[in-house]
């Protein structure tokens, strides 16, 4: 079925997508450019059991990190988590499964998933752990790893601009692995901050096409500017914002 | 840490004689970060970031922080003229493609023949290896800084690591705060002694095999 062209839905609309022991890809870099409007959401339906896929835990307050943190997560794809002590607590308890993918393997298998692709060919790791268990193929004659693209049932992002299409346009360093991840969802929903009419947005500055979107909701604004604010303050570095 | 604040700005002053103009470089957290600060602004030095920009530039005047534009650690920069931004696929495939002429970052074990362990201590510290297996793969040119001991005063370069790799036989280049090393051949040449240490206390607190050139100096 079309998707049409308005997909702006409401919050609560949005809050259908989310399902127990779904998997989920969330956009973002160390919690700057992660959806926190969308993760809220996520905690407040009670959703659990949750299969993430993220470049990293963010911060236990900032990003994907909250999801870990109030123990929705039972399996993680990810390249760090050492911003995020509760991440590596649960790691060791056994509460919380973890595979760490070199940072720049995780975006290309992302990027396959969404470009509709079975997976990459990557020599990053050969010789480390990395390889341990990994399919190998010679081409041209030099060795790679079999990585298989990555999709998930849902992803997550930001965009500090779209129209209702789901055109988007990202800011600075916010855009990160949102374009990635956005084209890597069964269903992607994107948190934007402003969003336009369809036909105001120069075709030439758009940077996801919004043929990959099927939603998009209105971001209540963002809250990673803190994480570099308490780690400059005398406040815990880790902890939850006291303001 | 347990290196002074001189000390560690010693060791940035030295890793910055490495970077030359026109060069592509990104530079880890911790003492690689403090680099930057002795890179001359004629050089026209790109700095590349894990999280997608290519242009970097550093601290902005407190008051004038964007929310999103940050470092990969997640600290607010500005950016130089003729910066870019782009996605982490991109990012990655300037390290992979071989387009970084150098990286510099931090380590727990440098072994004789140049493998590198920094990102896992199995059972105590388990991060990640984020962008580190990529960096240190591919950079044409891989500059370690660390401790030249551990907090127990155990030797860091080793004649083989003990802890998991990040890349085998993957450094070019190990600075310490005693000394500077050159991996090549599967050798490790001892080029540079950092005042005040002398060679003898090097070689003690080395635990691994050493060349020393025949041309040794001292970095005051």
């Amino acid at each position: 079925m079309a998707k049409g062209v308005d997909k702006q839905i409401t919050l609560e609309s949005a809050s259908a997508y989310f399902r127990n022991g779904m998997s989920l890809m969330v956009g973002g870099f160390g919690g700057v450019g992660a959806p926190p409007t969308l993760v809220n959401l996520i905690l407040e339906k009670n959703i659990n059991d949750i299969f993430l896929i993220s470049n990293d835990t963010g911060f236990p307050w900032i990003g994907p990190g909250k999801l870990i943190t109030e123990k929705r997560v039972k399996k993680l794809i990810a390249s760090h988590i050492g911003s995020n002590p509760e991440a590596g607590k649960q790691m060791q308890e056994g509460s919380l499964e973890v595979q760490f993918v070199p940072q720049g393997t995780l975006a290309e298998k992302i990027r396959a998933g969404g470009m509709g692709l079975g997976g990459i060919l990557v020599d990053v790791g050969l010789g480390t752990v990395v390889e341990v268990n990994k399919e190998k193929v010679s081409v041209n004659n030099k060795e790679y790893m079999i990585e298989p693209a990555l999709i998930a049932d849902v992803s997550i992002v930001y965009a500090k601009k779209a129209d209702r299409y789901g055109n988007l346009i990202y800011d600075k360093s916010a855009r990160n692995t949102n374009p990635l991840v956005a084209t890597a969802g069964q269903i992607t929903i994107a948190e934007v901050e402003e969003i336009v009419p369809v036909g105001s947005l120069d075709p030439e500055e758009i940077v996801t096409p919004g043929v990959f979107i099927d939603y998009i909701i209105q971001s209540k604004g963002v809250d990673w500017k803190w994480v570099w604010e308490l780690k400059q303050g005398t406040g815990s570095q880790e902890g939850q914002p006291s303001k | 840490m347990g290196l002074g604040i001189e000390t560690r700005h010693r060791i940035a002053r030295r890793a910055a004689l490495e970077i030359s103009y026109g060069m592509i470089v990104n530079l880890g957290i911790g003492i690689p970060t403090l680099v930057a600060d002795y890179i001359e602004n004629d050089l026209h030095i790109m700095l590349h970031t894990e999280n997608g920009i290519l242009g970097m530039g550093g601290s902005p005047e407190a008051g004038s922080e964007d929310g999103n534009l940050s470092n990969a650690g997640g600290y607010p920069v500005s950016i130089h003229p003729g910066a870019s931004y782009f996605d982490s696929a991109t990012a990655f495939g300037i390290i992979r493609k071989g387009l970084l002429d150098v990286t510099i970052l931090g380590a727990l074990e440098v072994s004789e023949r140049g493998d590198i362990a920094n990102w896992i201590v199995p059972g105590k510290r388990v991060p990640g290896m984020g962008g580190a297996i990529d960096l240190a793969q591919k950079a044409k040119k891989v500059i370690i800084l660390m401790n030249h001991t551990d907090k127990y005063g155990n030797p860091k370069i080793v004649r083989n690591c003990s802890l998991p790799l990040t890349v085998k036989e993957g450094a070019d280049m190990i600075i310490t705060e005693k000394a500077v090393f050159h991996c090549e051949d599967g050798k490790l040449v001892l080029r540079e002694i950092m005042s005040p240490y002398t060679l003898e206390d090097v070689i003690q607190t080395t635990g691994a095999s050493i060349v020393v050139d025949e041309h040794i100096s001292v970095f005051q």
